[in-house]
């Protein structure tokens, strides 16, 4: 209890010195004393971003990541509700709360309501776009460039993606199915596993899988472990048909030499004779997705954590290797061992993760606390938003849509106006701020392709760019928020709850008066301009 | 961008016809890169290999024109391959001849040269593209910085450069993946005006926005600056701080005066219209602004492109004389202007199987036609002023690799080779000698198209 009043009043000393620095003693406490009914209750931080009580563990998750927290001195605090929904949103299902669904939230008094939220979230069909957009990157869903995977086949790639992940197949049968499948391009969507891929042979082909599903970078391993691997793949075989563009990915015996015995050697160095008659690709697909498999488990959660909680327990999540270990050895079999427990279900471990409170810690850190306090996640880090998914709020706060096209002349470059970006099935499908905001060429698989860290031309682009001004002065839900019959504070009300999904302050609201009474800006300008403004803070650009 | 992939129209015969047309059927692209001096340098005594181009600017020429109705005529060959384009003319370089669609390139063509050699060996536009662009082909873990972006760091960057205008300019429209800073990283990456140089107010993307005045333009930066909480809240946090530089940066230019080389009503209207009234011939004028302002690398995507397989001969005949007006014009006027001051070479070269007149033009195989001028090129150098490199002279039959028009750029402007950044500088296996094909056989008899 004296501790974590002791947090609280330096956490109000902090923001009446209007720095960040964590002074740590007396004297700032007994400051903090004198302080704390006045601006503490004030301060932007307090009110909006950080609830007011330190953090503790609640479930196992957390006993093991607040563990490391004492010893770093460290004391993180916990994000208030209108951030946490924004957070679940934005990571969860890459889509804005409405104003609606922001207010409901908001209002909502029952104690389990953030659970609950998740629950909901996912159940969206958003969370199947989302996350197929995810899985495309890794798997290079595109119809052209650098590997022709043409249209109709990256369509059946996604659609099967994005099926087995609605349905929550389990990720066993996911993965089993990606390396295992027989059949058309345009037929059987797994199959293109092994077509987007722009070295075929038998190497090339382990070291995408060695990529994808065990999360390392084969060119970091010793090359007769790739080699022994590569035999597992040395019988997949292409063939074109009579249908143009259509291709057969098939287990193809005949490529083994005849005679002799082929023997293949597995990641973790047991050697296993080729029987003919059985596909090795099956050999190598049942060793892997057993449960047990250290690679395979510690490659899905470690990644799965990554994307919620922006960094790898082992950083970088695709790059397992003995000489880069686990920030948490302890959290990472913790995750591996209840995603063998629930029979590879990866809801569940979402669930895990976002119910946690470890998920649920402010953003706020002092600069020089960062590099010890990201491994042990002990707060939540600042990330800007994906490009599909910027455009994605911005469209939908203004009630406009973006032109998706492909210079790929095939029947798919006809999108509906409603679909959002991280919907779109093809990365050869695209506009101009998609590629301006970083979406990733989907050319390597690596996590790293894609890029979200601001540039001036990216924010040359949201300050001051017809195509985003355009959007301001005609969408209809502009026409609709800035409806002069409104009081001016509602209007900013309804600004502040779609764009940030939460209520303005005092202040807030008194620099939107002293910008109308300036009349710099005509009446129906201010509120453009407020939007304008507000799509361009920090707040909005983040993930928080 | 890519206006069509040619298996996508055409690719409908059964396989077994396909191996060898598809080769023939595919496109090929065409570059042309300026590389200017600087125009405030001295005339200095021509030493071999020494570096004075400050700035380049290249034309790329998307889909890939068609070289023999250009700069690589093959009157020879008959009805069947020229079709109507059966004319050549003289250049005001002795021995070189062009196809009749340029004139007025023809009469500059002591500013340039002509590198009828170059070839990729790819068919595909997308990889080809790469491969022009960055030196490598696509394949490997890491996506590779096109010669702009790498020029955005050496000669930008790295070298000093303070302008406000990004060192890597794309007008108007960005090529993706094409021109692209790969893992140089995102501040290396082109910036692309969009907009249209044509119209009444060149409206640079992010720059000149229509309607704001600058007035409201000041006081929404200070609303936005008020209403940041969440930024001010931690303004030490190094996410936010690179926010923060990003937005001053932008502001500089949406501010700033670094945007009136983008005001082409500036200029003198007479030489507006001899640049032609059209996005292409204002592309050029912009880009001549552009590298007198100091930006090192200014890429002029042809608005439109150049896969020409159907409708081969009026797009050829609407966009021809656009390029030839345009590119002429910026010949002279960057000369005129100071930019350069010593003549330049010509050199030509080409490397297809000949593609046969049926009213559309196929691809050819991995073709590509470059034409490169620079002032002090030393007449030591490879491509000597007034000589041709490729199948017309016996001399120079080897053909150039898109590597090798990079390390050219590089030569000229104080980056070479040595210095090319990256985590893994392989050395490049060595080019394939590729013998070039025999000239298209005179007996073959005209066809009408």
């Amino acid at each position: 209890m004296i501790l974590e009043l002791t947090e609280h009043v330096m956490s109000a000393t902090v923001s009446v010195r209007g720095t960040l620095e964590m002074k740590r003693g007396w004297l700032p406490v007994l400051l903090g004393c004198m302080v704390i009914g006045g601006a503490a209750a004030q301060s932007p931080r307090a009110t909006l971003y950080e609830e007011a009580k330190c953090a503790s563990p609640e479930t196992a998750l957390d006993g093991i990541v607040f563990k490391s927290f004492a010893k770093a001195g460290v004391r993180p605090m916990y994000c208030t509700d209108a951030v946490f929904l924004r957070r679940a949103y934005l990571d969860v299902i890459g889509t804005l709360p409405t104003a609606d669904e922001a207010r409901a939230f908001l209002s909502d008094t029952s104690l389990n309501k953030r659970r609950a939220l998740v629950e909901r979230l996912l159940e969206r069909d958003e969370f199947a776009d989302y996350w197929a957009m995810k899985w495309s990157d890794l798997l290079r869903v595109k119809a052209e460039f650098p590997v022709n995977l043409w249209p109709n086949a990256a369509q059946a790639y996604h659609r099967w993606l994005r099926a087995s992940i609605r349905d929550n197949k389990p990720y066993d049968r996911f993965a089993r199915e990606l390396l295992t499948s027989n059949g058309s391009n345009f037929r059987v969507g797994p199959v293109n596993f092994y077509r987007a891929i722009q070295d075929r042979s038998p190497e090339g082909i382990a070291t995408a899988v060695a990529l994808t599903f065990m999360g390392c970078r084969a060119e970091n391993w010793p090359s007769n472990t790739l080699a022994g691997m590569s035999v597992f793949f040395s019988q997949v075989n292409y063939k074109p048909t009579r249908e143009w563009k259509e291709e057969i990915v098939y287990w193809d015996p005949d490529k083994a030499a005849a005679g002799a015995t082929q023997v293949g050697e597995l990641p973790d160095r047991t050697r296993i004779t080729l029987t003919p008659g059985r596909d090795p690709r099956e050999v190598f697909a049942d060793w892997l997705i057993t449960p047990k498999n250290q690679w395979f488990t510690a490659n899905i959660v470690n990644r799965i954590w990554s994307w919620l909680l922006g960094r790898g327990i082992i950083h970088e999540p695709d790059d397992i290797r003995s000489d880069n270990p686990a920030s948490n050895p302890a959290l990472l079999l913790f995750l591996r061992r209840e995603f063998a427990r629930s029979g590879c279900d990866t809801k569940h471990l979402f669930r895990l993760i976002l119910t946690s409170r470890t998920y649920q810690l402010s953003s706020f850190v002092a600069p020089e606390k960062i590099k010890l306090a990201a491994p042990l996640f002990a707060f939540y880090p600042l990330r800007q938003l994906d490009a599909e998914v910027l455009i994605d709020a911005i469209n939908a706060i203004t009630g406009t849509s973006d032109l998706y096209t492909s210079a790929i002349p095939e029947p798919f470059t006809f999108i509906p106006a409603n679909k959002p970006a991280i919907a779109l099935p093809d990365g050869s499908i695209t506009s101009p701020f998609l590629e301006l905001f970083g979406r990733p060429a989907r050319a390597t698989g690596l996590e790293n392709e894609r890029v979200n860290k601001p540039s001036a031309s990216q924010r040359m682009h949201l300050l001051n760019s017809s195509h985003i001004q355009r959007k301001f002065e005609t969408g209809p839900n502009m026409k609709r928020l800035l409806d002069p019959a409104r009081k001016p504070k509602e209007t900013i009300e309804e600004l502040y709850l779609s764009i940030l999904s939460r209520f303005p302050t005092p202040d807030e609201i008194a620099a939107v008066e002293s910008y109308m009474k300036s009349g710099v800006a005509k009446r129906n300008e201010v509120g453009i301009d407020l939007a304008w403004a507000l799509i361009n803070s920090d707040e909005f650009l983040f993930r928080h | 961008m890519n206006t069509c992939t040619p298996d996508a129209r055409h690719d409908h015969a059964p396989r077994a016809r396909l191996t060898r047309r598809q080769a023939l059927r595919r496109g090929f692209l065409g570059t042309t890169g300026l590389l200017l001096s600087d125009r405030l340098a001295h005339a200095a005594p021509p030493v071999p290999l020494k570096a004075k181009a400050k700035s380049v600017i290249q034309v790329f020429l998307w889909g890939g024109m068609s070289h023999t109705d250009t700069w690589d005529p093959k009157m020879d060959a008959g009805y069947d391959y020229t079709g109507q384009f059966k004319d050549e003319i003289a250049t005001s370089v002795s021995g070189i001849k062009m196809g009749s669609l340029f004139p007025q390139l023809a009469k500059q063509a002591d500013k340039y040269s002509i590198i009828r050699s170059m070839t990729h060996r790819n068919n595909g536009h997308e990889t080809a593209a790469y491969l022009m662009q960055t030196g490598h082909l696509p394949g490997e873990r890491l996506a590779y910085p096109c010669i702009g972006a790498i020029f955005a760091l050496l000669k930008g960057y790295n070298a000093g450069y303070k302008g406000l205008i990004p060192p890597y300019v794309v007008l108007t429209q960005p090529q993706g993946r094409f021109s692209e800073a790969g893992f140089l990283g995102s501040r290396c990456k082109p910036f692309a005006t969009g907009g249209d140089p044509n119209a009444g107010r060149f409206e640079v993307e992010g720059v000149i926005a229509r309607g704001i005045t600058d007035q409201r333009q000041q006081a929404r930066r200070s609303l936005l600056s008020s209403l940041n909480t969440f930024g001010h809240s931690q303004p030490a946090h190094p996410e936010l701080r690179t926010a923060r530089e990003a937005e001053e940066k932008a502001y500089n230019l949406i501010l700033g005066e670094g945007k009136e080389v983008f005001d082409l009503a500036k200029e003198d209207a007479k030489l507006r219209d001899r640049y032609g009234r059209h996005t292409f011939g204002q592309d050029c004028l912009a880009a001549r602004r552009l590298v007198e302002a100091g930006v090192p690398y200014v890429t002029i995507n042809y608005p439109g492109g150049w896969d020409t397989h159907s409708n081969h001969f009026a797009t050829m005949n609407r966009q021809c004389p656009q390029l030839d007006q345009g590119l002429a014009t910026l010949l002279q006027d960057l000369r005129s202007a100071a930019c350069w001051t010593a003549p330049s070479s010509g050199a030509a070269a080409s490397s297809a199987a000949p593609p046969r007149s049926t009213g559309s033009r196929p691809g050819m195989a991995a073709a590509t036609t470059t034409a490169m001028s620079s002032r002090c090129w030393s007449p030591a150098a490879a491509s000597r002023a007034g000589r041709l490199s490729g199948p017309r002279t016996p001399k120079a039959r080897r053909s150039r690799s898109a590597r090798s028009i990079r390390s050219t750029c590089w030569a000229r402007s104080t980056i070479l080779p040595a210095s090319t950044p990256g985590p893994a500088c392989r050395t490049p296996k060595a080019p394939r000698r590729m013998s070039c094909p025999p000239p298209p056989k005179r007996d073959t008899k005209p066809r009408a198209c």
